[in-house]
């Protein structure tokens, strides 16, 4: 269990010297509480407390950074069970699988693939983030060799090294002893040998069982060798299984601070079914998997993942509202129709998309309201004629039109007329009430 | 430090509700746990995917969504069959969509008629959806309820400015009602704690606290029905213990990644299996959150979401 304030200041010096920035030892101890301050943050603090402390104080699922440099990834760290709670923090990392029994121009095609996977989403680049290597050939030497080859290739991709002989994951793994990869393959059965390796190498230890019991202990055993970077495998395949074991490895790691699961999750998400594929890595994604390993990474498929990540791992905090701006939907020219709305976010969403429905290249001015929606900003007298021609003007929405007519949602009807007045030579069009009515509204204005 | 999992006992219970007639009647709903978490409760009923027909053809649909259907849509009642004989379907939701004054403006009467049609046509459960106009659904859905009185449908969506009269017409013919809001779990409470007050029985209701497409205000709605699921479990908020309804086509459909050609978008991919994929995804991720019942459109995304269900059961 996480520890009081109360409980923490107990273990301190009790001096008050101020060194760790707080005024008094207490001060300190409420941010320890919180997660908000680091017990180095005092020197004066003894080894015992320190122990103590340090295991309740530590994140309740271990963060774990894999690879280095600009493309390192981190993981783990979270602290919720929903995201309405409190933004989900490190986003799942996706993983495309490489067998080793592949030639080796495949091999290259798919490290490529990987390397090309970067689609532009609402201003964040998003990509597939790293290779998982499959050793299939029962050959430590091959699995060595294409190590190797993904490393000139590739260098700067986080791998993880799925094998269960150790001398395969010696072979990968020193080749990759600076660049902190995953060694996938630590079970009851090779445990020791796989743990040194890892330690060797200075790597990640992916923990493989059989259920949860069993990975508890294991994790616990890999600890007491010294190896404190883990992921873990509960050894879930099938989308029931993937959805209990995360859930109650989640539940454990947040609300009893159980340490032995409290280790970011790797999940095989491998269907022949590529569609099939997607939805159960979907599943990872929502429900706390902390690397999803794919068989393919078609660009239809990266879309729809990449989108759900972020839509999961979105701020829930943030209201919302979208930028106070106007959008360009399709190409529209200085002739092309403009449209005003609010910054509701979902009014934002709908009206863009039955714009974009309509195949009219628009201009669609979306103004600050609070993240109200029309008829709602208008009561509260947000949207008002004044405040739509101050926007219109100051927007720069009058120099990209070399027309005059703005288009107004039909709910603001009674507008219209106010409107004209305030903004000087313009024509004010009543648009239809609700979204759904854009593209029949914009087809009639074309012919 | 061994390990003993921690399940959870959970208060509250979400109402079956039943929908068609026996022996072809589906039940929904039940469940006493968080969704698919059978480790910790029971889930005694399925999910149940309707498949969305529309009283017009589909015109406003993307081609490839269309192209299914192509022999059949220009008439809800082939349409409907083709639904269910050769897709196989668990059940219709007909959408009056012909009704909307900016569309067809079709008349209520002309809405009954196609509901007659379609009913005396099928055997399994049917949903009846007006067209999101919350004047003329008033109209349209009164006419309808009545034209399918006792079949035990669906009847939807009553909304705070319209539900009165929509959910009078579901009382007077035997139906279930669709009550919508707009993504606010309080809003949700509200319109259920009114239309118990006017004496609807509130294990008739199914909530649609109102869904959207993956990538266009997803996490919204998976956060309201997460949110409406914790409370009707762990607080057993009785006014919150509602199906939910994910409305997932009307969604997906519209936006801009199941429309763009490859042409637009190379880096998208392909259309038609990124379309099928975004409904599909949409879908799972809601049954994740709390649905019970989702209206969907394309065969093959239905076919899809069908087997995570089967896996997930
Ligand atoms: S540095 Fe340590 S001893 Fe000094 S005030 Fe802070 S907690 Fe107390």
């Amino acid at each position: 269990m996480a520890l009081t304030g109360v409980e923490i200041f107990k273990l301190l010096p009790k001096t008050n010297c101020k060194k760790c920035g707080f005024p008094t030892c207490l001060a300190f101890a409420m941010k320890l509480a919180q997660r908000q301050a680091s017990l180095d943050a005092c020197p004066d603090v003894s080894e015992e407390a320190k122990q103590k402390l340090g295991e309740a104080s530590a994140p309740p699922v271990r963060p774990v950074t894999l690879g280095i440099g600009e493309k390192a990834v981190k993981m783990g760290e979270e602290t919720v069970l929903f995201r309405h709670d409190k933004k989900f923090v490190n986003p799942c990392v996706f993983a495309l699988a490489i067998r080793d029994t592949l030639g080796d121009d495949e091999i290259k095609n798919r490290v490529d693939t990987v390397l090309h996977s970067e689609i532009d989403r609402v201003g964040q680049k998003l990509k597939v983030d790293a290779l998982a290597l499959i050793h299939e050939s029962n050959d430590p030497v091959r699995f060595g060799s294409v190590a190797g080859m993904v490393a000139g290739m590739a260098p700067e991709v986080p791998v993880i090294f799925c094998t269960s002989d150790p001398q395969a994951a010696e072979a990968a793994g020193k080749i990759y002893s600076d660049k902190k990869p995953v060694i996938y393959g630590a079970n009851s059965g090779n445990l020791e040998a796989m743990a040194a390796v890892a330690k060797t190498n200075k790597t990640i230890l992916g923990v493989a069982a059989k259920g949860l019991e069993e990975l508890a202990a294991l994790t616990e055993k890999t600890k007491s060798l010294g190896i404190e970077d883990m992921v873990i495998d509960s050894g879930a395949r099938t989308a029931k299984e993937i959805l209990e074991h995360n859930t109650l490895i989640r539940r454990a790691a947040i609300k009893k601070n159980y340490k032995p699961l409290g280790y970011p999750i790797i999940t095989f998400a491998y269907r022949d079914d590529s569609l099939a594929e997607a939805l159960i890595a979907g599943i990872g994604v929502a429900k706390y998997s902390s690397i999803v390993v794919l068989n393919s990474i078609e660009q239809w498929k990266n879309l729809v993942l990449f989108t759900l990540r972020q839509n999961i791992y979105t701020d829930p905090q943030v209201p919302m509202q979208v930028e106070q701006k106007v959008y360009k939907i399709g190409e529209p020219t200085a002739e092309s129709p403009l449209l005003i709305t609010t910054n509701f976010s979902l009014t934002y969403f709908i009206v863009s998309g039955e714009v974009e429905n309509s195949r009219v290249p628009t201009y669609l001015a979306v103004m600050d309201c609070e993240g109200l929606s029309v008829l709602t900003a208008w009561a509260a007298g947000k949207f008002t004629a004044s405040k739509i021609a101050q926007f219109i003007k100051e927007s720069g929405a009058d120099s990209l039109v070399s027309h005059r007519e703005l288009i107004i949602p039909g709910y603001v009807a009674i507008l219209s007329g106010a409107l004209e007045d305030k903004l000087d030579g313009w024509k004010v069009t009543v648009g239809p009430r609700e979204a759904n009515g854009i593209p029949a509204f914009m087809k009639t204005r074309m012919s | 430090m061994t390990f003993t999992p921690s399940k959870e006992t959970y208060t509250g219970k979400v109402y079956p509700v039943s929908v068609g007639t026996a022996p072809h009647e589906v039940v929904f709903g039940g469940e006493n746990i968080l969704p698919f978490h059978t480790f910790e409760g029971s889930s005694p009923n399925r999910p149940l995917i309707a498949h969305e027909i529309q009283d017009v053809p589909p015109y406003d649909w993307p081609e490839y969504l269309q192209k299914p259907f192509q022999d059949v849509s220009n008439d809800p009642v082939s349409w409907a069959k083709f639904c269910q004989e050769t897709l196989g379907a668990g059940a219709i939701a007909l959408r009056l969509i012909g009704t909307h004054p900016d569309r067809e403006n079709r008349s209520p009467e002309d809405a009954a008629k196609t509901v007659k049609e379609v009913l005396s046509s099928i055997t399994i459960p049917c949903i009846i959806l007006g067209s999101n106009h919350t004047e003329k659904d008033s109209a349209v859905l009164i006419a309808a309820a009545e034209a399918a009185k006792d079949r035990n449908c669906i009847l939807g969506k009553a909304q705070e400015a319209n539900y009165k009269t929509i959910a009078a017409a579901a009382m007077a013919n035997n139906h279930k009602l669709i009550a919508m809001s707009e993504l606010d779990i309080n809003l949700s409470k509200q319109l259920n704690i009114l239309l118990t007050q006017m004496g609807f029985d509130k294990e008739r209701i199914i909530t649609d606290p109102m869904s959207s497409a993956l990538g266009y205000g997803l996490e919204y709605t998976y956060s309201v029905m997460e949110r409406i699921r914790l409370a009707a479990l762990t607080q057993n908020d009785a006014t919150m213990q509602q199906p939910i309804l994910a409305d997932v086509g009307l969604y997906v459909w519209k936006v801009k990644e199941t429309q763009a050609s490859e042409n637009d978008v190379p880096q998208w991919g392909s259309l038609e299996e990124r379309g099928i994929a975004w409904e599909a995804m949409t879908a799972t991720a809601f049954l994740l959150s709390g649905a019970g019942f989702l209206i969907m459109r394309h065969p093959k995304a239905i076919e899809a979401v069908g087997k995570i269900i089967d896996e997930l059961i």
